[in-house]
């Protein structure tokens, strides 16, 4: 049935540092390791070795760059790296609009899966979703999505050091977190209130489970373009009176 | 959005087929056994033509039954169910009146509202989703009904013309008229529901707003990926201009004026008009997909 839970006992979800990431894109090339062998079809590529090569990720790493606005125009522009995956909605609008029953988010946990056995590949749900996290894999013609590594987390074969996603346990330097969101004493959780974590596109009111926290503000100031002064030189003797007397008249 | 010719001719054969279904059902246009004999087929034909050209945009075709299954809580699955819901009953309606002579107009008019509710649920997999505003900001419902009304109205009046059936021409003229003007109110309304119409920016995409004005400087992957090509299309919008004009001529302004002249020289012209109607359909449909901007693409830089 592809209604949504009312409630689910857990929330579990990822809690991303923008303020860690360094965009080495080791979660993305990990995520796509373990779960192209491990739940459901592979994740195929496309002329992967040709001139156009594509194929299904679960996790793709963006790059922004922001720019101040424009009164403080001297401060140079900050690099933001961004990994976008699954925020595994509570009011995930991918789920409601299944035709076939396939998409369903789990009572127990609140993980958002994909029963690829049932899926037609019509593609609804990944138009549903706000953030591009579905991709149709070409090869398998069903819906991929992330799973939270589902089978992973509850995986009593492994050691309990790797009971975590599989781009959590990668990340060099420690950006991405793993836990229960819907309690608010869990390490994720007290991370989120100290650190003041957001939710992506709010105005989509899809209230995701994932959340990111944003860039600390720089601890000191960052000082302007070197060549600025020189761009700018001040005059001395009579003209730089004159330059000051004419600025103060406006 | 992707214009996939799957969907296009899923969406514009369904409703005219619907359309059609409706008319008859309501006992609008032609009468007569031999109107029944080829309208009511004809329509059952052109509705599952486009219910069988929606099975090209699938993934895996072989388990589009499993789509009848979730009616409780989605369109595209409530648009199935209704979708043969209707033929089903129509069919029945059809074959009472043509092999056993009783045409039943309550049965007939349930036929003909299942149809209308049927293209509704067409229009709703669209208007549902919150992602796409061109679809959910603007009154794509009536757009749907409205084209499926008027295709539905030349259809009868073509088909009425052809077997000499009193084809009463100037319901098809009027319906031409409304269909223009919702036509044009949809346009109007969408010219506005761009990415951004609930407040989507690249900011609250990224949450990035405190820091400042955002701008993609590296994309994940110098490829493309089904993200990009299925919702970021930008192919052939400069040709906008000229598909809406081919839009409402072709899909208005020329049957119009067919179906004046088919009020003196007979309703059979009313084909041509029909013929005219559905490539001008074709074409604003075409736009309907290609234009519609999703928020996704903000995460690539589409502003």
């Amino acid at each position: 049935m592809t209604t949504l839970p009312t409630k689910t006992d857990k929330k579990l979800g990822l809690v991303i540092d923008l303020d860690i990431c360094v965009g080495c894109h080791a979660c993305a090339v990990n995520c796509k390791e373990w779960n192209t062998g491990g739940y459901g079809a592979a994740l195929s590529d496309q002329d992967p070795y040709g001139a156009d090569p594509a194929g299904t990720w679960l996790n793709r790493i963006h790059t922004f760059e922001v720019q101040p606005p424009a009164a403080e125009a001297a401060v140079p522009a900050q690099i933001v790296h961004f990994p976008r995956s699954c925020l595994h909605c509570e009011d995930a609008p991918c789920v409601t609009v299944c035709p076939t029953g396939a998409s369903y988010k789990r009572e127990a946990d609140g993980i958002v899966l994909v029963n690829e056995d049932h899926c037609m590949g019509c593609g609804l749900c990944a138009w549903a979703c706000p953030y591009g996290a579905r991709e149709m894999d070409a090869n398998a013609g069903v819906m991929k999505k992330c799973t939270l590594c589902v089978d992973r987390i509850y995986n009593e074969n492994l050691p309990e050091v790797d009971r975590v996603p599989a781009c959590v346990r990668t990340c060099p330097a420690g950006a991405r977190h793993f836990g229960d969101l819907g309690d608010p004493t869990s390490d994720v959780s007290q991370l989120v209130a100290d650190r003041g974590g957001i939710d992506l596109m709010p105005e989509q009111e899809t209230r995701p489970v994932n959340k990111y926290l944003p860039p600390r503000p720089k601890d000191r100031p960052v000082p302007g373009p070197a060549l600025a002064a020189l761009a700018d030189p001040q005059e001395k003797g009579f003209l730089g009176w004159l330059d000051r007397t004419l600025d103060r008249l406006g | 959005m992707h214009p996939a010719p799957s969907i296009i001719l899923f969406t514009v054969l369904s409703g005219l087929g619907l359309g059609l279904i409706a008319t008859i059902g309501f006992g609008f246009g032609g009468q007569g056994h031999l109107f029944g004999w080829i309208a009511g087929p004809v329509g059952l034909a052109i509705t599952a033509a486009g219910g069988l050209a929606s099975l090209g945009h699938l993934g895996r075709p072989d388990r589009a039954w499993r789509a009848l299954s979730q009616w409780r809580s989605s369109w595209l699955s409530r648009e199935g169910v209704l979708m043969l819901g209707t033929m089903t009953l129509f069919s029945v309606y059809l074959g009472l009146w043509l092999l056993f002579g009783l045409r039943i107009s309550l049965l007939g008019w349930i036929a003909g509202g299942l149809a209308a509710v049927t293209v509704y649920a067409t229009a709703m997999i669209y208007a549902q989703l919150r992602t796409v505003p061109r679809w959910s900001g603007t009154p794509t419902p009536w757009m749907f009904l409205g084209m499926a009304a008027t295709g539905g109205l030349i259809a009868n009046g073509a088909i009425a013309g052809l077997v000499g059936s009193d084809g009463p021409g100037w319901r098809a003229i009027l319906m031409l008229i409304v269909g223009a003007a919702v036509a044009i109110w949809w346009q109007t309304q969408a010219a506005g529901a761009r990415r951004g119409l609930y407040g989507s920016s690249m900011e609250t995409a990224t949450g990035l707003s405190a820091l400042g004005r955002v701008r993609l400087l590296e994309p994940p992957h110098t490829g493309s990926n089904y993200l990009l090509k299925e919702m970021a299309f930008e192919v052939g919008r400069k040709r906008a201009y000229q598909l809406r004009l081919i839009g409402a001529v072709l899909g208005f302004l020329a049957p119009i004026f067919l179906a004046l002249i088919a009020l003196i020289v007979g309703g059979w012209l009313l084909i041509l008009a029909l013929i005219s109607h559905i490539a001008g359909m074709l074409a604003l449909r075409w736009l309907f997909f290609a234009e519609a901007e999703h928020v996704q693409a903000l995460y690539y830089g589409h502003r």
